[in-house]
């Protein structure tokens, strides 16, 4: 709601430059990130590595491949994750994930910084220019339409699990030659729990927060038949119980990792897309609660992947992406106000991270070179055996 | 339309002083590219309503602009001119309404992969105006001073951690009547160098006293303006159509008068005010946020030589729908994370406060209110180090302003 790029055109404010440039600074972050995770996490440089990467010798095992994607709806900065100083909010990551990870320290996203523009843009591999804040479907084919095209994957097999109303739209294109009934369903969780309660909401309202990007902006949650369809016939769940134990947690995210467990089980999707966002909750201006939402984020990670270990059908032949769609605000960009947002477009805001585990992935690794965030589709591509035809990124050749 | 066909009679809708001053720098403006004069005229239509020193700033620019030639104007913004727009941007009315024309051209950049571009013209603009204004003197040192951890009984995390490579912490403060020792040594500095919003007092809560020497700005004495808001806001989000760029628009085209304040009230601080509430996120539900941003934009806008602000507990998270709704009149508040809060924002202070003039002589002190802890920055204290010195508030500002 603040003020865009466009102040530092008056001549009443004084923006302190750096010498360097976009791209250096987004390398030396990078660069920062990797000297971080090598003091505290004991990581090896993936350019002394040599060799090639397991899912080389996996192939056979493609058709059983499975591949779960976490996303951050609203990036969190190095000075509350990888620095020193942040490495306190993210001790599942650091001590449990990390170890067992290969690691991107600089991923950047030369798009447009809105959430679910820029996650649009991860589900397909192109910079959409779609509006932010409208339910409209991507421009271009998602993921899920390439897996479900090329590999003849049923309906049941791509989901996605989405905090926001905006979302719904994500897991199909309006392409012509992909789109209509070949992409993923969506399940909004804060949809469920709104058509459960049937607008009673006095016990869950702490899972109904909104999307934090447009605070003054809060819409109705809604809910209808087709989603207590879902909960009783696809999650196998009942009203009740799913309303029994909503009341045992604490925030929207929570009750999507819920919904993404119950999936796993119930339905053992290939291709699951996780959308987290209480971090968003920055664009409230309240540093606690920011802080408050990393740590919880953290330690959701760390319980999807253990329900991937327990989970037989995911055990061993899983990989786990986690990025954030992108960073936030650096403190002394005076086109900005700090971690509270993500809109000056300032290196800090564009360059973010990749942690990949499981399945076919080198463990303790730190790759630096630069890769952007429209290559994820065409890497998941590569791992899953379909191809990102319309994508305009490139497969991370580390994951190769 | 584009700046080369601009007319005097076109600027009518102005106020009379920002008509002024268009009109007579109209021929500089038509030299100007479409990419950059709306972001000007945004700030030359709210002439009438500004502070002081961004009165000066705008004056200073348009000096400035009018006496380049017109091969200097194709220098300095050759980097604008490369820009591209849509039609559908140059047949917007950017005259009458730059603020809309700035936020769709904005969008417009993000969409274009162009923002990256404006952001270095803008910045190189910037630089380079800078560099050809006269810097006038301050009269006094710059002085910032963030009281915060109002209702926290004790707390054992670290705190000042982002400031304490710049300043020296002190840990035996003295903290008798130190928010009264700190006003009045502020009050004392706003009579001896008296300058038009000069000197201000923030308060994210109640205000400890109005003081008629101080501008001063206070979360609950502005609840009436809070609450008409937000009754806005809930009519607004309810209207078929409405959705999140519709409703900022709206809220931009607010004056004081719509959200119920006192008509003979101060035009140019009424106007702040309601801009506090109308473009900050999160200013309306959270008084931590608020006082923020309060400073951030004090800073920004009045550039004044003292600003003290002190923050007080904001309410408890809930859901969004419910804090917008403001339906209950004695909200739980959060004590601690409100400290957590105001202790990034102490630093965000200090962070604006140097993007000013006369940064390398400007002094900052924050404190936590009723216990030992500070930490105070100023020309000529060490950096990264801690005094073990007691002495109280009073003492730490001799310090600070020596």
């Amino acid at each position: 709601m603040d003020q865009g790029p466009f102040r530092s055109a008056s001549a009443t404010q004084a923006p302190r430059r750096s010498s360097l440039s976009p791209q250096e600074i987004a390398w030396r972050l990078g660069r920062s990130r990797r000297d971080f995770l090598r003091d505290a996490a004991g990581m090896a440089l993936g350019a002394s590595l040599m060799g090639a990467t397991p899912f080389v010798h996996a192939a056979t095992a493609a058709r059983k491949r499975k591949v779960i994607v976490i996303t951050f709806g609203g990036g969190a900065r190095d000075q509350e994750t990888f620095a020193p100083e942040g490495q306190i909010n993210i001790p599942h990551m650091l001590g449990e994930l990390i170890p067992q990870s290969s690691f991107f320290t600089q991923v950047t996203n030369q798009g447009i910084l809105g959430h679910y523009v820029a996650t649009a843009s991860l589900a397909t591999g192109v910079y959409e220019t779609l509006n932010n804040f409208s339910a409209v479907p991507p421009e271009h084919p998602t993921v899920f339409e390439y897996f479900r095209k090329d590999l003849r994957r049923p309906v049941s097999d791509a989901w996605v699990v989405a905090p926001s109303n905006g979302f719904n739209r994500i897991g199909e294109s309006e392409c012509r030659s992909y789109g209509a009934g070949l992409g993923a369903r969506v399940v909004l969780p804060k949809h469920l729990l709104g058509a459960a309660t049937s607008g009673s909401n006095a016990d869950y309202g702490h899972l109904l927060r909104d999307n934090y990007e447009t605070p003054l902006y809060a819409p109705q949650i809604g809910g209808g038949e087709f989603e207590l369809q879902q909960l009783e016939t696809i999650l196998k769940l009942s009203v009740g119980d799913f309303m029994s134990h909503a009341r045992t947690l604490s925030s929207p995210d929570e009750l999507s990792v819920y919904i993404a467990k119950r999936l796993m089980q119930q339905e053992s999707p290939s291709l699951l897309w996780i959308t987290m966002h209480d971090i968003d909750i920055a664009h409230s201006g309240a540093y606690s609660l920011y802080v408050d939402a990393i740590r919880r984020t953290d330690r959701l990670c760390a319980e999807l992947w253990k329900a991937v270990q327990e989970e037989p059908e995911y055990a061993g032949n899983t990989t786990l992406l986690i990025l954030p769609d992108f960073g936030r605000d650096a403190d002394q960009d005076s086109g900005g106000n700090g971690f509270q947002h993500h809109r000056t477009g300032d290196p800090a805001s564009r360059t973010t991270w990749m942690m990949a585990l499981g399945a076919g992935v080198r463990q303790g690794v730190v790759y630096d070179s630069p890769v952007q965030s429209i290559d994820l589709v065409p890497s998941i591509g590569a791992i899953m055996g379909f191809s990102a035809a319309q994508a305009q990124g490139r497969p991370i050749k580390e994951l190769l | 339309m584009l700046p080369q066909n601009l007319q005097a009679d076109q600027f009518a809708g102005y106020p009379p002083q920002a008509r002024k001053l268009a009109v007579a720098n109209l021929a500089a403006f038509r030299q100007l590219p479409l990419s950059f004069l709306p972001g000007l005229l945004r700030e030359v239509i709210e002439y009438d309503f500004k502070f002081p020193a961004e009165r000066s700033a705008i004056d200073k620019e348009l000096a400035n602009l009018s006496s380049l030639s017109p091969t200097q104007i194709s220098e300095w913004f050759h980097a604008f001119s490369l820009l591209s727009l849509s039609s559908k941007l140059e047949h917007l009315d950017w005259i009458a309404r730059p603020a809309q024309f700035v936020e769709q051209e904005s969008a417009y950049l993000w969409a274009t992969h162009q923002l990256d571009a404006f952001s270095r013209a803008a910045t190189d603009y910037g630089d380079r105006l800078r560099s050809v204004l006269p810097v006038e003197p301050l009269p006094v040192r710059r002085l910032g001073i963030a009281v915060i951890g109002q209702g926290v009984a004790s707390y054992d995390e670290p705190l000042f951690r982002n400031l304490r490579a710049h300043g020296t912490y002190f840990g035996k403060v003295k903290p008798d009547d130190g928010l009264e020792l700190l006003l009045g040594e502020v009050e004392a500095r706003a009579k001896s160098h008296p300058v038009p919003y000069g000197h201000w007092y923030v308060d994210g809560g109640a205000a400890a006293r109005q003081s008629p020497s101080l501008t001063n700005v206070c979360y609950q004495a502005l609840e009436p303006t809070r609450s008409n808001l937000l009754k806005y806001m809930q009519t607004e989000i309810a209207r078929p159509g409405m959705g999140p760029e519709e409703l900022r628009s709206d809220l931009a085209r607010l004056l004081p008068s719509d959200l119920g304040m006192d008509k003979a009230g101060d035009a140019v601080l009424d106007r702040f005010q309601v801009r506090l509430f109308t473009e900050g996120s999160g200013t309306q539900i959270f008084s931590t946020t608020f006082a923020q941003w309060t400073t951030r934009e004090a800073l920004r806008r009045a550039q004044p030589l003292t600003l003290l602000v002190r923050f007080a507990p904001r309410q408890r998270q809930k859901p969004m729908n419910e804090l917008l709704s403001n339906a209950n009149a004695n909200p739980e508040l959060d004590p601690a994370g409100s400290l957590v809060d105001a202790d990034m924002a102490a630093y965000y202070h200090w962070i604006n406060q140097q993007r000013l003039p006369g940064a390398e002589q400007s002094s900052f002190l924050t404190w936590f209110e009723g216990h030992n802890q500070a930490l105070l920055i100023a020309p000529t204290l060490p950096r990264g180090v801690q005094s073990d010195s007691a002495m109280d508030l009073k003492g730490l500002l001799a310090l600070a302003t020596s």
